[in-house]
């Protein structure tokens, strides 16, 4: 009877199969795949750490980040100062903690409201096809050829330095890209039957591009969208580093690190610049490693 | 008495083809060039022929999913209503897309990944003025069950289902709205054989319940032969050969049609035919031959056909009208 408890067995593992394929569901299959990857879930870990020190950062730290202190002036670390105290006697880790907030409110809220415009650009045109999608192509080609630091020097000279001007031009010179990624997705998906079908019930434009098609078109977006924010982040630093940026009295990652421009700082007190530096690399470390997670987990060609 | 459905009447379209920097269109592909058909109510017409000839493209101007570039397509009413679907605006075409649907072929891109059967199905029942999602739900649900399937499944996604499973609930999709004509587009060519033939007995069980027409697009004539009433042959973007469908196999006017019964497999030893082998591939839709576009593959081609196009004529076979186009028919004309 060899035969029938191989068909018992057969089925029951037909049975477990069914049971299985039913039950999980796609986006599960994801999480999972994003959980095994170990880098993406230490940079995941890591992200939430330094994005909830610095929301709750008042709790964490008893100074403020702008007073000046002038008995305690360029002290080293210690237990008092964990990352000792700047030229006016303001306290380093609470300034890198509300750094934090606005770095990253500036790199986050770039890369969100840039996808914004990309995709609600991208989605239709890139669906539409014809002169709309001609039009929008030249457009983005235009901002995406027009250096960002000429940019931000015509803006900070016309209209002076602030947080939103900063943001302004990272939306300019970043919704390309958003909108390139868009567009070739759908170009792609508007072939797909189903999108067919959905026509022939004669749906509105709207109805089948933003609530049908872009589902389908999202995740390599979230990936570009992490990608950019650690890309934002750096130029951020970058610019207030070189007085671009936002300006000084604002505490952000990149006016912290802007006291290493003075040599006198540079060599003698590393705590200044040294510790928001390694914050700074950490952060975009991490949010490059969700993106890299994010990319393989979702990738359809890669579905375990 | 039969009634037209549709009434086609020259209908084109034409694909620019774009090329250079600037995408200057240097050319056409003419994949539908000049089709004249008439579908009846309640038939099963089939539509037949190689890859690339143009099936699906006719299939979709059909319903709007390709602007036709030239050409009239009529729709009938019950009440012998006629209207000219090509020149309606977007919102004029509404009531008349209710009526005609169409089951795509790819099971695996027909359904979209990220919504449930029901999320996906509900928008068009909702535009179509069922306002409640109770009574979407159940009809949906009940198509289902028409299609032996279980209610629940509404809720599940599409990677869920195997492909026959899918079909089906492409299936469900066309009938959601109770059309009247169904553009069937290979929808079972990508299944397995077994399969396909549950999903052939289905589609025509719901023919009978429901009074649906089909227009039944494929490449294999093994299938047509026993399901179409009529069967038109098409190769590059024209109709060759439109008959019933056992005229096609016993009394065949056309070598193209020849060609391609020929080469269906037979089991019946006695039947056993010689198998005529087209040479060379399908010409280049872009660049028709000049004359038959079918000579440089026909076996009887002559000299006539290398310059004058054959129209498409009526001849009567078994009693039957029977069109074909080709200069060496033998067969007194009718007009
Ligand atoms: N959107 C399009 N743009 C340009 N050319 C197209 C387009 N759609 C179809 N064609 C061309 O039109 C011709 C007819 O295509 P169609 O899909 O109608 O063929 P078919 O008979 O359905 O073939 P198959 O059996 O492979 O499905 C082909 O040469 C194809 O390349
Ligand atoms: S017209 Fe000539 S080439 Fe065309 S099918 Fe008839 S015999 Fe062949
Ligand atoms: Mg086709």
């Amino acid at each position: 009877m060899a035969k029938s408890s191989l068909d018992k067995k057969f089925d029951q593992i037909r049975k477990r199969e069914e049971e299985k394929t039913f039950s999980t569901k796609k986006r599960s299959r994801i999480v999972n795949k994003f959980l095994n990857n170990r880098l993406a879930v230490l940079g995941l870990i890591i992200f939430t750490i330094i994005i909830l020190a610095s929301i709750f950062a008042p709790l964490l730290s008893p100074y403020d980040p702008m007073r000046v202190d002038l008995r305690s002036m360029r002290q080293p670390p210690s237990f008092d100062h964990w990352f000792g105290t700047d030229s006016t006697g303001r306290d380093v880790f609470t300034r890198v903690l509300f750094g934090g907030r606005v770095s990253i409110f500036i790199g986050l809220g770039s890369a969100i409201l840039s996808a914004v415009v990309g995709i609600a650009v991208g989605c239709y045109a890139g669906y539409k096809g014809g002169w709309i999608d001609v039009i929008a192509l030249r457009i983005s080609e235009i901002f995406m050829s027009f250096p960002q630091i000429i940019l931000v020097l015509l803006l900070v000279s016309i209209t002076g330095q602030s947080l939103f001007n900063l943001m302004a031009i990272f939306i300019l010179t970043g919704w390309g890209g958003m909108y390139r990624l868009a567009r070739a997705r759908m170009l792609s998906l508007r072939e797909e039957e189903y999108v067919q079908a959905l026509r022939s019930f004669g749906l509105s434009t709207f109805t089948i591009c933003y609530k049908h098609m872009l589902p389908n078109a999202l995740s390599p977006i979230m990936v570009n969208i992490t990608l950019s924010t650690a890309m934002f982040i750096l130029t951020e630093a970058g610019l207030s580093f070189l007085g671009l940026g936002v300006p000084l009295n604002i505490p952000t990652w990149g006016n912290i690190l802007n006291v290493a421009q003075d040599i006198l700082i540079l060599q003698n007190y590393w705590w200044m610049w040294g510790p928001v530096g390694i914050v700074i690399s950490v952060f975009v470390l991490c949010v490059n490693f969700i993106g890299d997670g994010l990319r393989d987990s979702t990738d359809p060609s890669q579905q375990g | 008495m039969k009634k037209e459905i549709l009434k086609l009447r020259g209908v084109k379209v034409h694909f620019p083809v774009q090329a250079g920097v600037f995408n200057r269109v240097v050319g056409h592909v003419l994949a539908v060039d000049g089709v004249d058909l008439d579908i009846f109510r309640g038939e099963v017409l089939g539509l037949a022929g190689e890859s690339g000839c143009g099936k699906t493209t006719l299939g979709k101007a059909i319903l709007r999913l390709v602007e036709p570039t030239d050409g009239e397509v009529k729709y009938i009413s019950l009440d012998d209503n006629e209207t000219e679907l090509t020149s309606l605006e977007k919102k004029e075409m509404d009531p008349f897309r209710k009526k005609l649907q169409i089951v795509f072929q790819d099971p695996h891109s027909s359904l979209n990944p990220s919504f449930t059967i029901f999320g996906s199905l509900q928008d068009p029942l909702k535009k179509f003025g069922i306002k409640s999602k109770e009574e979407r739900r159940k009809i949906i649900g009940d198509l289902l069950e028409a299609v032996n399937m279980r209610r629940e499944y509404m809720d599940r996604y599409p990677h869920e289902f195997s492909g026959g499973q899918r079909q089906r609930i492409g299936i469900v999709r066309a009938l959601c709205l109770e059309p009247e004509l169904i553009v069937c587009d290979e929808a079972v060519s990508a299944l397995d054989v077994s399969i396909q033939a549950q999903v052939l007995k289905l589609l025509m069980q719901l023919k009978k319940e429901k009074n649906l027409t089909y227009l039944f697009i494929t490449h294999d004539l093994s299938v047509t032969e026993y399901l179409c009433d009529r069967i038109a042959v098409m190769y590059l973007g024209r109709i060759v050969e439109l008959c019933d469908s056992e005229d096609l196999y016993n009394n065949t006017l056309h070598p193209y049609s020849e060609a391609l019964i020929s080469a269906i497999p037979v089991a019946d030893l006695d039947k056993q035919t010689k198998r005529i082998v087209l040479e060379g591939d399908v010409p280049s839709p872009v660049n028709p031959p000049k004359g038959c576009p079918f000579h440089p593959r026909c076996p009887k081609a002559t000299d006539i056909c290398k310059t004058e196009v054959p129209t498409l004529k009526k001849y009567s076979t078994n009693g039957n009208e029977h069109y074909a186009s080709c200069h060496l028919i033998d067969l007194p004309e009718i007009s």
